[in-house]
């Protein structure tokens, strides 16, 4: 194992060190445990059918996490209610090994009454958070408690141009405090740039009115180099998006993009749509962050709660028959 | 790229089956281990040292060898009536690495004439260490991911070089730990022994721990890239130190070593001793995996076991799983009728304590209405006494008067009788 030459630096109320010792190879081992054990990462896609959320998914995995891009030659109906449904991968890049779970929500907000069309969402992320509390209280605890826990919440604003709909204000306000909400803008295609900034300032507006904090909260900066990263992500939020999983020839390279008549809209062009940027910030710099946040604060919100709640623990889902009245 | 998912993959099924996929390109999340690291370094680490051992065994020099600094440190005497643990924190800095380290030194351990409660203070350190952790992740509100953790990581045990085996108290001591904690042991002051003894006594030594069925750290072997060198480490357990702050110059090179007539003994020289063996293998190979032994074996053990002496099962006598909310609620009842039983206990004693009152004030009073009695009664017999002494009086008073009335009359009578005779001779 080599050495590299470490500082002799004394930190506040510390010690000098005379010399290398190797507490940095800390970082090294760290690493290679983590990569041993595998990453677990829930990602939560919601909208109204159409606006291309499997085909995002699909485009930010580069592969066929999501059954549905084949197009619309299916013959499924619409659901009458918002169902949930969940498909795990698992992939590997550079060593890292990751169970992707995608968790789908086809049926939000299609029907003519939408009312409460939230609620089998909101039940389904509690659903996650109970399994993870009841597997942390028991007495003989399994060494990795699987996480099924909702970690990233994708919401898909239809691009209408004018401003946010009802159901996308009350979903928003209802879910940014158990789940992290990260507001994209589906199909940006159909705007051009000057709309599209005009659109995201009113979005951003109207959410702040609200009082919808989505994801990174600012409430959650943990100091100023953070709050300064992250300042500059909230204002190109929401990301204006476009996804493909077709390949074209541009300028002799194979990109990704969607092919018209008038032009080809390259995915990963930041030039074209902020798809890129919505990828880099989500997979490249805020994964782990984003379960952090997750597991720290939205799980312990929730943890701290359910343990309030009348002294004891009483059951929520609906097949437990005992109805307990503590 | 799309190649077509079987129609049986349904919500049930594929939340249980995982298929492996294959990317189309670079996605990018290869840099989780480094967000995860990132994450951490900011936060710092903390590591947990643990140092038993004989007074003037050699630990604080150990440990400011190891780290290449000067803790603060003060002999302690051999007096100790007892043995205590101190514990100092220092925060060191290497490169972009920030440690929070924690030595705990025992003081006094061995010196006492009866060692039979040496371990004892031991076992409650690292106990309360485990505690405060298990509080905390048993509150409502908690913060573990802020949390300072105290528990001990590596408990590094001090073999006295005698060079022929370990002592009873050693046994003791590392069969009391061995379950709640890493145990390294190391033999100090290795440069009293020779190479031959030294060969021998590691293997004595290690025998005597199997021997005993005492536990200690073994390097783990699951890891490709370091399993080949743990291997060979765990083969030259327990390592023979020797420590030393003191620089001697040794053909042109300053080197930690201790000089003697005889010879210089260099500290960092591998075939001197086995002290940079033990850095290697204590910080810069396992550091992460004691620390994390530590969480999910031996921690998990101490709060398992509390938690069931608390009276928390998983599952109830039939085996069936007991779910949190029916335990709380059985804990809950079993608390109030407690509460309801001490109540009603409280309530009896206070009407006996009544009861109880109540006879001896009745007790009292009659007692009191007897001695009334008694002294009515004494003071009539006086009162009837002192009467009859009146009346005898009265009668002896009477009696002489009637006397003195008699004898009087009588001399009265002789008077006059007198008289007459004389008045008869006149004539």
């Amino acid at each position: 194992i080599s050495h590299g030459h470490g500082g002799s630096h004394s930190s506040s109320g510390g010690s000098t060190l005379l010399g290398y010792i190797g507490i940095d190879t800390i970082i090294e081992q760290m690493r290679k445990k983590t990569m041993k054990t595998g990453f677990d990462f829930n990602i939560m896609v919601v909208g109204p059918s159409g606006l291309g959320k499997s085909t995002l998914v699909n485009t930010l995995f580069k592969s066929q996490v999501s059954r549905k891009s084949a197009g619309w030659a299916r013959d499924e109906k619409i659901p009458k209610t918002v169902e949930i449904k969940s498909v795990s991968h698992v992939i590997e890049e550079g060593g890292v090994k990751m169970k992707l779970t995608i968790v789908d929500t086809p049926g939000f907000g299609d029907q003519i009454n939408n009312d409460n069309c939230w609620e089998p969402i909101s039940k389904y992320i509690n659903e996650q958070f109970e399994k993870f509390l009841k597997e942390e209280v028991n007495i003989t605890r399994k060494k990795r408690i699987p996480d099924t826990r909702v970690h990233c919440c994708l919401y898909f604003i239809p691009p209408t141009g004018h401003c946010l709909r009802q159901l996308d204000v009350e979903f928003m306000r209802r879910l940014s405090h158990s789940v992290n909400i990260i507001p994209v803008i589906a199909k940006s295609d159909t705007m051009t740039i000057e709309e599209r900034q005009e659109f995201k300032q009113r979005v951003r507006k109207e959410l702040e009115n609200n009082g919808i904090e989505f994801y990174p909260q600012k409430e959650f900066d943990d100091d100023m180099e953070d709050k300064s990263d992250n300042d500059k992500i909230r204002e190109t939020m929401p990301f204006a998006v476009v996804g493909s999983d077709k390949e074209h020839q541009v300028n002799g390279k194979r990109v990704l993009g969607r092919k018209t008549a008038w032009g080809i809209i390259e995915v990963e062009n930041p030039n074209h749509c902020e798809f890129a940027q919505l990828r880099d910030f989500l997979i490249r710099s805020h994964l782990q962050d984003l379960k952090e946040v997750t597991h720290n604060i939205h799980y312990e919100t929730y943890r701290a709660k359910r343990l309030n709640d009348n002294g004891g623990l009483h059951p929520i889902s609906s097949n437990d028959t005992q109805e307990s009245n503590l | 790229m799309a190649f077509k998912l079987c129609r049986t993959d349904t919500q049930e099924l594929s939340k249980k089956r995982t298929r492996p996929l294959s990317l189309a390109g670079h996605v990018g999340f290869d840099s989780l281990p480094d967000q995860l690291v990132n994450k951490s370094i900011s936060q710092g680490f903390c590591f947990n040292i643990l140092c038993i051992g004989e007074t003037g065994i050699g630990k604080s020099t150990l440990m400011d060898t190891l780290f290449n600094t000067n803790f603060e440190n003060f002999e302690s005497s051999h007096f100790e009536p007892q043995v205590k643990l101190r514990a100092q924190t220092y925060d060191l800095q290497e490169s972009n690495v920030r440690l929070r380290l924690t030595v705990v030194n025992t003081v006094g351990f061995g010196d006492q004439m009866n060692k039979q409660e040496s371990y004892q203070p031991v076992v409650d350190y690292i106990d309360k260490q485990f505690e405060s952790y298990l509080q905390e992740e048993l509150k409502i509100k908690r913060s573990l991911h802020n949390y300072h953790d105290s528990r001990v990581h590596a408990c590094l045990y001090f073999i006295s070089p005698s060079g022929h085996s370990l002592k009873s108290l050693d046994l003791v001591t590392m069969k009391k730990l061995d379950s709640k904690v890493n145990i390294i042991p190391v033999i100090a002051k290795a440069d009293t022994i020779s190479k031959s003894e030294l060969h021998k006594f590691k293997i004595k030594i290690m025998s005597e721990l199997v021997s005993n069925g005492v536990q200690i750290y073994q390097f783990p072997l699951d890891d490709e890239t370091v399993a080949k060198v743990n291997t060979t480490m765990n083969g030259h357990l327990p390592f023979a130190v020797v420590g030393s702050t003191e620089e001697v110059c040794v053909g042109n090179k300053m080197v930690k070593a201790r000089q003697y007539p005889w010879g210089v003994v260099q500290v960092e020289n591998e075939h001197h001793c086995d002290f940079v063996k033990l850095r290697e293998m204590l910080i810069c190979v396992n550091m992460e995996d004691l620390r994390e032994q530590t969480h999910t074996r031996h921690y998990e053990l101490y709060r398992r076991c509390k938690l069931e002496e608390m009276g928390f099962k998983d599952t109830d006598p039939e085996c069936k799983p007991v779910s949190l909310q029916q335990t709380y609620e059985a804990k809950r009842q079993e608390f109030l009728a407690e509460l309801q039983k001490r109540e009603d206990e409280m309530r009896q004693i206070f009407v006996q304590r009544v009861k109880e009152k109540e006879a001896e004030l009745k007790e009292a009073e009659r007692e009191l209405q007897g001695r009334f009695e008694q002294l009515k009664r004494v003071h009539a017999e006086q009162k009837s006494t002192l009467e009859d002494k009146k009346r005898l009086l009265d009668e002896d008073q009477s009696s002489f008067n009637k006397r003195r009335a008699a004898a009087q009359l009588l001399q009265a009578q002789s008077l006059t009788v007198n008289g007459k005779k004389d008045k008869d001779r006149k004539k």
